[in-house]
């Protein structure tokens, strides 16, 4: 109730039950490098849903097509059949402008062509709620600096973003992310090149994101146990297919994980209830 | 966090400009006949109040009717270069694009040849004459930028080095071309090689043109600033400022289309000047940062500075004969463009 107060989305009642916000259904994909030849990869029909404040981790070997189904999501691809809701529209058909205001993606660490300070990049999270010519308002203003605060990147703010450290960077990134108010947050591999340490600080501040803003967040990594401990649900993907969604408890199992992984493992519970997953050698 | 304020951009401007009108007065005092500051400023208050008669027939020949028009042509040409050269850094992603060093001012010259012959066929009355030149320039312009992009292609993305490599041989391809039209084709009429590879402003357009010039400017440099916001975000790639909100294939169109317009008209008039847009909007990064709302306008403005001094210092360092302009920018521009060259690659 407190989601829809935030976000009034008029219109969209019509295929959105009260607590579902990200619907995945049946939804399938294909790349071919040209429309004449094979495709080189398939992503096999898939559905999952997802409530606000909910974290998802799709989790999945190399090429298990973790990040085509982040994109799909994203509505970035079209899927080849099924289809993907958001409040009960269709990410895909939505206009560029409404998308951005509604699903942010965090990717692999952009590249800066030209030097700009950390507050210059979280303001680029207002910018679909803004035109070609606009100049910042007073609530942007404060949108930025909240976004800053909320992943405790205040003091980052007038540095230059080549002069920060990758963890630095990457709670950057999130903020501008959260500067767009979005319902749905999107993170490719955000773990990828931070330190252990970071990495959970990022899933804390992700977990606290989530239940505070009442964010659906999909998060695809490799980190078996990050997504063990944060998530609400795991999918598990392997090679397009989607083997399993649910809790991490029901999905992350030890021979399940040593099929996928192909790599000898021990799966334990946690007295939370949480699956920690132990590799070791087979020598 | 202090995000540009249109206060703000108003002053830059205002000083910018402040300083545009010092060096057009400058430009005005100098050249192989000597007029004093005082009488330029007394006839130049005379000719604003419309007292214009008062003034000797001198001074209004060499300064109202030889100097200010070429001054003026200068910071037309200045300004589009300008904004055509940051409009090209941010579609192409590339800090050392520039419509010189890429080939699309030499492609636009030999645009510009082209029609020049077909309209000496043509037999056109005198008024619509010169206007399919800056038409022709346009099109060897948009025609050039998309042969080096998809040159600098590989593997569907676009490769900085190769981009710069394949504006390098397209530039010295459409060199030859130039050379060979004017030795075969060409009448005496067209002006010499050296104008359209170099560059210059002594020879001054039809009225016509200049309307067309001024007008089309305004209409494209309008265009590309309606953009400004997007292109910020279009220089972190494509994608990414696709998911920011940028309707990425509308503002690509935009700002391609209206870019070969700019680069077009500037070298329908003036031949291939180089370096004035890649200098200038690095200058005015370095000074004012990468924000694109005020990027823009400081271009244009730094760009009309920068060339009507580059065009006083052709007019006078070896007077009474003179120099080309487009040779003053490159003796500048070129070494620059190394500076920048090695830091990237640093």
């Amino acid at each position: 109730m407190s989601s829809a107060l935030r976000h009034p989305l008029p219109g969209d009642a019509s295929r959105a039950t009260p607590d579902v916000r990200l619907s995945v259904e049946q939804v399938s994909y294909a790349y071919a490098p040209n429309p004449s030849q094979a495709p080189l990869f398939t992503l096999e029909a898939m559905s999952f849903q997802a409530k606000p404040g909910e974290l998802v981790a799709i989790l999945g070997p190399n090429a298990s097509g973790k990040s085509t189904l982040l994109k799909l999501i994203s509505g970035a691809l079209e899927p080849l059949s099924g289809r993907i809701f958001l409040n009960g529209f269709e990410t895909h058909s939505l206009p560029v402008k409404t998308r951005a205001q509604r699903i942010a993606l965090v990717q692999q660490e952009s590249r800066l062509l030209f030097p700009a300070r950390a507050w210059e990049f979280v303001m680029q999270g207002r910018h679909p709620y803004g035109g070609g010519l606009r100049f910042e308002s007073e609530e942007d203003i404060l949108i930025a600096n909240n976004a800053l605060a909320q992943v405790g990147a205040t003091q980052l703010a007038d540095r230059w973003m080549d002069k920060i450290s990758g963890g630095e960077k990457q709670r950057i990134i999130l903020a501008r992310a959260l500067a767009q108010q979005p319902l749905l947050l999107l993170l490719d591999e955000p773990t990828l090149h931070l330190d252990i340490g970071a990495q959970v600080d990022l899933l804390e501040s992700l977990r606290r994101l989530a239940a505070q803003n009442r964010y659906t967040v999909v998060v695809v990594t490799h980190e078996l146990n990050l997504a063990g401990e944060y998530a609400d649900q795991v999918v598990l993907l392997q090679r397009g297919k989607c083997l399993r969604v649910g809790p991490p408890a029901t999905v992350l199992q030890r021979e399940i994980l040593e099929q996928v992984f192909q790599a000898p493992l021990t799966v334990e519970i946690t007295p939370s209830g949480r699956p920690r997953v132990t590799l070791f050698s087979n020598k | 966090m202090r995000p540009l304020t249109l206060t703000r951009l108003l002053l830059r401007c205002g000083i910018l400009a402040a300083i545009l009108f010092t060096v057009v007065v400058l430009a005005l005092k100098l050249g192989a006949v000597q007029v004093s500051l005082y009488g330029l400023t007394r006839d130049l208050i005379q000719v604003l109040l419309g007292h214009s008669n008062n003034i000797s027939s001198d001074y209004v020949l060499i300064v109202l009717n030889i100097r200010l028009p070429r001054i003026l042509l200068a910071i037309a040409v200045g300004a589009s270069l300008s904004v055509a050269g940051v409009s090209f850094q941010a579609l192409l992603r590339n800090p050392l694009a520039d419509p010189y060093v890429l080939g699309i001012s030499t492609g636009a010259a030999v645009g510009s040849i082209i029609a020049l012959i077909v309209e000496n066929q043509l037999n056109l009355a005198p008024e619509y004459a010169g206007l399919i030149t800056p038409f022709g320039a346009f099109l060897g312009a948009a025609l050039t930028i998309a042969a080096v992009y998809l040159l600098g292609r590989r593997d569907g993305q676009v490769d900085s080095n190769t981009l710069l490599l394949g504006g390098i041989i397209t530039a010295s391809f459409l060199a030859a071309v130039v050379t060979f039209l004017m030795s075969t084709l060409a009448g005496s009429n067209l002006r010499g090689a050296s104008y359209w590879l170099m560059g210059s402003l002594s020879t001054l357009p039809p009225k016509s043109l200049l309307y067309l010039l001024a007008v089309g400017f305004l209409l494209a440099a309008g265009a590309i600033y309606t953009t400004a916001s997007d292109l910020n975000l279009l220089l972190a790639g494509e994608k990414e400022a696709m998911h920011l909100g940028v309707d990425v294939p509308r503002v690509r169109i935009v700002v391609y289309l209206a870019a070969s317009i700019l680069t077009g008209l500037a070298v329908s008039v003036s031949g291939a000047i180089g370096y004035v847009g890649l200098l200038v909007p690095h200058v005015m990064r370095l000074i004012f940062g990468s924000d694109h709302r005020m990027l823009l306008p400081a271009s244009a403005l730094g760009g009309a500075i920068a060339l009507v001094l580059a065009d006083t210092v052709a007019r006078t360092l070896v007077a009474p004969s003179e120099l080309s302009v487009g040779a003053v920018t490159a003796m500048v521009g070129a070494p620059f463009f190394i500076y920048l060259l090695r830091r990237r690659i640093a």
